[in-house]
């Protein structure tokens, strides 16, 4: 089941930058450590201590970050927008939502609770629940639309050139063979926020098949890409047959799988791969940063 | 292809749909639910046929399997009529508020040769899978201690509005959270003789607990101590993790890790040395056919669907494991009844959480 009407092909953004900075570490993620991850809660704690990172890393090269929709990336978002000349051509690529937000939230107040504290206005869901009508194709798209709108207040004024639906609902929607939602989340992005929309997931061979159908041409796909074959769900080959073979734009995120693999080594063999735009990565040091874009630049 | 039946589309229940509806061997014929917008949604964007009836489904449509994600107080009555119409059960954690009823629908199963599964996705995680592999191996010699631990910021402040927090209908901290590290304890050094100094502890709660403190007692004088906070807002998500000590070293790991400390004293262990070791996900890890939120959640669904294929499949977490846990939930309930020993008499007083009983100088019977 498709939309009638289809989604636009997309004219938005040209190619990527070649880098693009991530966020993980400033939020206590590490999926190697949970020692790590609290040492880096602590150390950025502070956005002060974010943003001296930031501003290494924009001094190394990097204009493009790609951000969930934590509630602290609103106030990166305050320093940016209120600083433009100092942040010249630094762009925001959110990623949405911020699931364990919402995963609290209905572990607390269920499924429509929680929805309720996310929405802007209450007003359409009660009528979609109360009213025991049946849901109208004009409800869900709605209702998928406020929360993106809900989850893109806080970069208003700041150029978003991508904005990326986070894995755990794009694998969770894939599973479920709700294919409409992701035309409904492109068409979307595109016409009121004039961006091109991106789709994490760790399904990446089983995700291009579904958005062909949903018809979303050339997509821009971000997945776990690496020489050792981690949380690349399908298996390494399939993604290989797919970066050869269809029609994609790919992101390439856990490059390194979580430090396994030495730098050099890892983006030897990214690059060796055919057709990836970009490459996702997170640093915490001038050093590290420094040492990851030179890599890139070299080898990419 | 297995034909299954999902019922309950919550939190747990809709990822469930969404891993074994991507499942190459299975076909999802009916998905139940008593809430209409869910089922509406899901029959017009998705094709999938819908019930909000689960007696009406099992009527309706031939299956081979279900997988059941509702609220715990529904969970033997739904088992009990699959089972009676010879379906393979998956069901979430805890299988039920009793242990009775779940000894009861374990024999149940294994009378009739089906194939049980319980959600206790923990033993499909990599890091405790190699510390159930190293204890097998005597890696650390004999243990003495046990220490299972979960944090979490699931309730954050004094109002809940679910059945999670009605201790009822399977809610509250020991129930929905405790039950998983209690399970690996229960993994780990086998089925507890008995509990003592329990501590069901109110945070934020009024109607159930938040924090769940407790000693299980083993054979061979071996203990494990269970600590558990679910209004811990300093932890991102739900952290478990478990620390084993004995005669020839010590393992503490958590989802990501295992770090292992071996004496000279340990047997010899391939890819060990003596000293610290660190083994990290990406190396203790399977891979999956598909992934939603952890390997572990689609591994153990994968281990569900090639058991009702091939029954000589180890069982992992069938309902006979899972109806120790529930034991041991059921004594801990019992045991902080009995509140703590003393001879105080004055310290007769109640507890914070009021369903708790303090009683003077008695301890189990």
């Amino acid at each position: 089941m498709t939309l009638e009407s289809q989604v636009a092909v997309a004219g938005g953004t040209g190619r990527l930058d070649r880098f693009l900075f991530g966020d993980n570490q400033f939020f206590g993620v590490n999926h190697m450590s949970e020692e790590k991850a609290r040492a880096q809660s602590m150390r950025f704690q502070r956005v002060d201590a974010v943003m001296d990172v930031l501003d290494d890393a924009y001094a190394a090269g990097v204009r493009s970050f790609m951000c969930t929709t934590h509630d602290r990336i609103a106030e990166i978002v305050d320093r940016v927008r209120s600083d433009p000349q100092h942040y010249e051509g630094f762009t925001f690529l959110p990623c949405m939502p911020y699931a364990h937000k919402y995963a609290d939230a209905v572990t607390e107040s269920g499924m429509l609770g929680a929805l309720r504290r996310f929405l802007p206005e209450e007003g359409m869901l009660n009528a979609m629940v109360r009213g025991g009508r049946s849901v109208a194709t004009k409800d869900v798209e709605g209702l998928i639309t406020l929360l993106v709108d809900a989850e893109m207040a806080m970069f208003r004024g700041v150029p978003t050139p991508v904005v990326w639906l986070q894995n755990v609902v794009v694998d969770l929607l894939l599973g479920l063979g709700f294919t409409d939602a992701f035309a409904i989340f492109a068409r979307h992005v595109r016409t009121r926020y004039g961006a091109e929309p991106g789709f994490i997931t760790m399904n990446l061979p089983m995700l291009l098949g579904v958005l062909e159908q949903a018809g979303i041409e050339n997509p821009l796909v971000c997945s776990n890409i690496n020489k050792i074959g981690f949380r690349m769900s399908g298996g390494i080959e399939a993604y290989q047959e797919a970066l050869d073979a269809r029609p994609f734009r790919a992101v390439a995120m856990s490059v390194f799988a979580s430090g396994a693999i030495p730098p050099r080594e890892a983006l030897e063999w990214i690059f060796a791969q055919p057709h990836i735009e970009s490459v996702v990565f997170g640093a915490s040091s001038r050093a590290h940063i420094r040492q990851t874009v030179e890599l890139v630049r070299e080898l990419g | 292809m297995i034909r299954m039946g999902v019922v309950g589309l919550g939190k747990m229940g809709l990822s469930h749909l969404s891993m074994v509806g991507a499942h190459p061997d299975v076909s999802v014929d009916a998905v139940v639910d008593s809430t209409g917008y869910i089922l509406d949604v899901l029959g017009r964007y998705t094709g999938m046929r819908t019930f909000g009836d689960y007696q009406e489904m099992l009527d309706g449509v031939e299956l081979d399997a279900v997988l059941i994600a509702t609220p715990t107080r529904f969970h033997a009555p739904m088992v009990r009529s699959a089972l009676e119409r010879g379906l393979h059960v998956f069901c979430e954690k805890p299988l039920c508020l009793t242990a009775a009823e779940s000894r009861e629908l374990a024999e149940m199963a294994s009378e009739r040769g089906l194939v049980t599964q319980v959600g206790y996705h923990n033993r499909f995680v990599g890091a405790f899978k190699e510390v159930r592999r190293l204890l097998d191996l005597g890696a650390i010699g004999k243990v003495s201690h046990v220490l299972v631990e979960a944090y979490g910021p699931v309730v954050l402040r004094p109002k809940g509005s679910t059945w999670r927090s009605k201790r009822t209908e399977g809610g509250g901290a020991l129930y929905d959270y405790a039950a998983h590290p209690i399970d690996l304890a229960a993994w780990y050094a086998g089925v507890p003789y008995g509990v003592g100094g329990t501590v069901l502890g109110g945070v934020f709660s009024t109607d159930t607990e938040d924090e769940v403190f407790s000693t299980l007692f083993f054979d061979q004088g071996t203990s494990a101590q269970v600590s558990v906070n679910w209004s811990d807002e300093s932890y991102r998500k739900m952290t478990t993790q478990v620390t084993i000590t004995g005669t020839g070293g010590r393992i503490h790991a958590d989802r990501q890790e295992v770090q292992v400390y071996l004496r000279s004293t340990a047997p010899e262990v391939d890819g060990y040395e003596p000293g610290w070791n660190v083994k990290y996900t990406t190396e203790l890890t399977d891979p999956v056919w598909f992934y939603l939120r952890g390997e572990e959640y689609s591994a153990q669904l994968d281990h569900f669907v090639r058991r009702i294929g091939d029954p000589a499949l180890p069982d992992v977490n069938s309902f006979a494991s899972a109806a120790v846990t529930d034991r041991v939930l059921e004594m801990l309930t019992i045991d902080a009844a009995a509140g703590p020993t003393t001879l105080d008499a004055a310290a007769v007083a109640p507890l914070p959480v009021p369903q708790h009983r303090r009683s003077l100088l008695r301890r189990r019977a």
